[in-house]
């Protein structure tokens, strides 16, 4: 048996099946967008229509509702395949559990979280945001969400066979979000007041390089304890 | 089914000796010796919580053994697992996706375990064994608890290995169905498959009869003696 040969179409079988799955009926990825798109402009009403607050506030809030609309739709990462029984057959695939990690959280970023970046700058105009930042929202959003789907991977996969466990999740995983938001907050920020947003991106970069390294691992380690 | 049956390897050999496994500080069953050869059938016997789905979880994979030892060969190579490559498994969940018609759901298992697409004749050939042809463009979950469960059993047909493990297999079966689960299982041993199935239905197949109360932990241990 050639392993190596054939985990390549199998990764993208997997990777193909979630993206599916997240944009079929009763998938996340829709749900995620909406939160984000109407919490944020729930802002505007409860802080008013004040532009220079809105635009001080923008980066921020931005920011936080994407982390939050990520970690609704992380809810579900691996709990649906668990309850279904298809988690034994990946696990059992070729890829191993590390390749299945990695085939979810990419369909996870390409569905869910990458829409969410794209979707930014629709919210930027609501929330009054400078030009000069969009560019540096775009950009940070697509440095840093890797890092949401791939933090929230390892609280998806720790809580896979905890009844109700999203709130539990969201308890885990909510707190490791703090670098990748100070960082793409701060990139955002720095490009909002004319100064270079580089430095905040490079960090950014590594937070979420470091969340690659870890958090594959630790999901694939997390969800073979989960079917002990 | 297929034009060329293909001929398993007949010197592979499975032995467990001594085995022994734990779930949540309780010991399910101990001192279990198997020994299946290509061609056999075990069917896996015992009252409710003797432990045949932690054996067969066990054999996947997915438990630790907490005593004895587990050996795989096929010649001169050996494994002290069985290794993934040469076994299927189905358990309790039916491991299909309620939105995708069964079509999709039968292409990605095939695709999921030897990365190729699945060619459509197997796929006819493969719906026809639990008479399934005409629910292929159908989504899962309308399907009814019988359907779904052929609908899981298929599996068998879609992709070619060895060893399979099966987990209540009769269950929810109607007469007709489960004499074509017994043919599908007596045509894979009859070309060296090896079939290891928890099931308290006969199936019409001659196999070897193991049955798990055999293996019950004799006495306390030591560590769980004061709760």
């Amino acid at each position: 048996m050639s392993a190596a040969a054939n985990s390549m179409p199998v990764f993208l079988a997997v990777v193909r099946r979630d993206v599916k799955l997240a944009w079929s009926q009763g998938g996340g990825a829709l749900l995620a967008l909406g939160f984000f798109f109407v919490a944020v402009s729930l802002f505007p009403f409860g802080v008013g229509p004040a532009p220079q607050v809105l635009a001080r506030i923008a980066p921020g809030v931005i920011w936080v509702v994407a982390l939050l609309a990520a970690v609704i739709s992380l809810d579900r990462l691996y709990q649906a395949d668990y309850e279904d029984g298809s988690l034994d057959d990946l696990m059992l695939s070729p890829i191993g559990p590390l390749g299945v990690s990695a085939a979810k959280v990419l369909a996870h970023w390409l569905s869910t979280t990458l829409p969410l970046a794209l979707l930014a700058p629709a919210l930027g105009v609501l929330m009054n945001l400078p030009d000069q930042a969009y560019g540096a929202l775009i950009l940070s959003l697509l440095v840093g969400t890797p890092a949401l789907s791939l933090i929230g991977s390892v609280g998806a996969a720790l809580t896979v066979a905890v009844r109700r466990g999203g709130v539990l999740m969201l308890l885990l995983i909510l707190p490791l979000y703090v670098p990748t938001l100070i960082f793409g907050v701060g990139a955002v920020d720095a490009a909002m007041s004319l100064t270079d947003p580089m430095p905040h991106m490079a960090l950014l970069a590594a937070t979420t390089l470091i969340a690659l390294v870890v958090g594959l691992f630790a999901s694939a380690a997390a969800l073979k304890l989960a079917l002990e | 089914m297929n034009t060329v049956t293909k001929v398993f390897e007949s010197n592979a050999k499975l032995v467990g000796t001594g085995l022994a496994c734990r779930r949540g500080g309780r010991m399910v069953f101990e001192g279990l010796g198997i020994e299946a050869l290509a061609g056999d059938f075990i069917c896996l016997r015992g009252s409710n919580g003797s432990g045949k789905s932690t054996f067969l979880r066990l054999l996947s994979g997915f438990l630790p053994q907490a005593d004895g030892a587990l050996n795989w060969s096929v010649g001169d190579e050996t494994a002290d697992h069985l290794p993934p490559e040469i076994f299927l498994q189905s358990g309790h969940q039916n491991g299909l996706k309620p939105n995708f018609t069964l079509r999709e759901n039968a292409a990605f298992f095939a695709s999921l375990m030897t990365g190729s697409a699945l060619p459509g004749e197997d796929l006819r050939s493969a719906s026809a064994v639990f008479d399934l042809q005409h629910l292929l463009a159908d989504p899962v979950q309308y399907f009814s608890s019988g359907q779904r469960h052929r609908a899981a059993l298929m599996r068998f047909a879609l992709v070619d290995r060895q060893v399979w493990l099966m987990d209540e297999p009769t269950v929810g079966l109607d007469a007709a169905n489960r004499a074509a689960l017994g043919q599908l299982i007596a045509e894979h041993i009859a070309r060296g498959g090896i079939v290891i199935a928890a099931t308290h239905d006969p199936l019409g197949v001659e196999g070897v009869e193991l049955n798990m109360d055999d293996f019950q932990p004799k006495a306390m241990i030591a560590e769980e003696a004061w709760l």
